[in-house]
């Protein structure tokens, strides 16, 4: 059933349209609500209209004076550090013992570590809660930086593994054959040449860890506010347009630290 | 000589054992027992969750949520990552930037954006209006299309990463050998491209899925009070009812009924693997 040259240069052109609109679409669709959002914050006015009525800064302005989303964005801001610190080294030790193991042990843990990503976190908060109380403690900062690493730590994992999935083991012999220890081969071999998957996976639950609401909702204590639930709050009660602003600096903020892995690490490298 | 495997992954999973798996048993043990002390053993909560009509359509609503909002994003997703593998290595470049811009921005502001483009004076009701499309401003936020037109958007990424990664791996040369032997770009596509990019899809939609139905800042902004799925039940009996033991049982469930779709699917994805030959 040979198709006549004509025809299948039409469906070669139909199948490039209906896909390239598709995408086109999507791209649009994915961008474009970010974008809205970041020009509205620049709005003159009280209210979130788009387009906006006038541009200026007054609302980034009035961040200056909000203390209680100022401390809320310190508190975030220090529980991902240190939910980064952690993720990264028992990350990266996990991720060796994963990529070298051949054991079933290595295999469960490899699905054990990577179970936090598809489980409700919801679930995982509410039952890290419960847990807590049953201990006789209450959510504080640590109990709270260790519910975030258990589900940031499976982004540090996938990239760090995929990292060393790539490296030579005849680069490793070498070093061991010419007297390089474990430690030595590791510090001047292996982590030079992971170093990128390393460092995009750190990013990643940096934002992640950041970003997290269901795991603070259980585990951060009252005096805690944390500003990704700070922020869920404000935008469920009034939509203040200084939420608006402190969207835009998150945005922006995202994008500078996007284009400064993407140079450093090549972050769409790593993420495909 | 290399340092012991075993050792390496001691740290982490201590972490696990003592933070994940030993949390999840006190969950399960509490949603088996009356009150919040634990001191009966009882299948109440089970019962009580699966014979109350309110409490079971949650459920049914949730899972069916996730299945509209992964559709949505395989029909998008699809032909993104399929231009994507196609693109000369700068344009991977930025297109692979642009879908992962939206999964590295904090999730309750990509959220927010929505709301300032669904609302009824938003965005997407002045041009409906402008166009004559509608009289009356659409309905949009606090709507089960909004949630699921948000989901999309908020859970693309995950779609399109792997099947790029599987659709970058298939040898050209096999497209190339359809088309030589007279099949048409739709047929090459239908009977070629993507059976082979099938794990893919499949890694995709697991991803997708479990994301979209335990994404609780997503359905709670968009869905508002009323559309209420899985984990704004949960929050709702744990926080807002005090009930630790009812929502203890429904965490169980709606954690067994992720597992099990995401079973499933990988069961679909085994079987495709071998139909696919890849």
């Amino acid at each position: 059933m040979a198709a006549p040259r004509h025809a299948i240069d039409w469906e070669a052109l139909s199948l490039r349209l209906i896909f390239g609109a598709l995408a086109a679409i999507a791209i649009v669709f994915l961008v474009g609500p970010t974008l809205i959002m970041l020009l509205t914050s620049f709005t003159a006015s009280q209210s979130l209209k788009f387009p906006p009525d006038g541009l200026s800064l007054r609302w980034y302005l009035a961040l200056l004076d909000a203390d209680q989303m100022q401390a809320a964005a310190w508190n975030s801001l220090v529980v991902a550090f240190w939910t980064t610190v952690l993720s990264v080294v028992l990350g990266t030790a996990a991720a060796l013992g994963i990529a070298r193991g051949r054991s079933a042990l290595a295999r469960a843990c490899d699905v054990l570590f990577m179970s936090p990503l598809l489980l409700p976190a919801l679930a995982f908060g509410f039952a890290a809660l419960i847990f807590i109380h049953k201990l006789g403690f209450s959510p504080n900062i640590p109990f709270l930086v260790l519910g975030h690493v258990v589900v940031c730590v499976p982004f540090v994992l996938r990239t760090t593994i995929a990292a060393l999935s790539q490296l030579d083991p005849a680069l490793l012999d070498a070093s061991y054959s010419l007297g390089g220890g474990r430690l030595m081969t590791f510090r001047r071999v292996t982590l030079p040449l992971i170093a990128p998957g390393l460092g995009a996976g750190a990013f990643l639950a940096f934002m992640a860890s950041f970003d997290n609401v269901p795991v603070s909702l259980f585990l951060a204590d009252e005096r805690t506010e944390m500003l990704p639930i700070h922020l869920w709050q404000q935008i469920e009660t009034n939509l203040d347009v200084r939420t608006a602003a402190v969207s835009g600096l998150i945005v922006m903020f995202t994008l500078l630290l996007m284009l400064l892995a993407e140079r450093l690490a090549g972050l769409t490298r790593q993420m495909r | 000589m290399t340092s012991s495997p075993t050792a390496l992954l001691l740290p982490l999973a201590a972490l696990f054992v003592a933070f994940f798996l030993a949390p999840l048993m006190v969950l399960l043990a509490l949603s088996l027992s009356a009150d919040t002390a634990g001191t009966s053993l009882t299948a109440a909560n089970y019962l009580k969750f699966f014979t109350d009509r309110f409490n079971y359509s949650i459920l049914w609503d949730t899972l069916l949520l996730g299945v509209k909002a992964t559709l949505v994003c395989l029909v998008f997703g699809y032909p993104i990552a399929w231009i994507c593998a196609r693109a000369s290595a700068r344009w991977q470049s930025v297109l692979v930037f642009l879908v992962i811009l939206p999964i590295l921005t904090s999730v309750v502001v990509r959220t927010f954006a929505w709301i300032v483009i669904l609302g009824r004076q938003g965005v997407l009701n002045q041009v409906a209006l402008a166009l004559r499309i509608t009289q009356e401003p659409l309905r949009l936020l606090y709507t089960e299309p909004g949630v699921i037109m948000v989901l999309a958007q908020v859970q693309m990424p995950l779609m399109v990463l792997p099947i790029l990664a599987v659709l970058t791996k298939i040898d050209p040369n096999l497209a190339d050998a359809s088309r030589v032997l007279g099949a048409g770009e739709w047929r090459t596509l239908w009977r070629v491209t993507l059976p082979l990019s099938l794990p893919g899809v499949i890694a995709g939609c697991i991803l997708t899925y479990s994301a979209c139905v335990t994404a609780f800042v997503t359905q709670t902004l968009i869905g508002g009070a009323r559309l209420i799925y899985m984990p704004l039940h949960i929050y709702q009996q744990a926080i807002g009812a005090n009930n630790w033991p009812f929502a203890a049982a429904i965490s169980v469930i709606f954690m067994i009924a992720v597992l099990a779709a995401v079973a499933l699917l990988t069961l679909i994805g085994r079987k495709s693997e071998t139909y696919g030959g890849a």
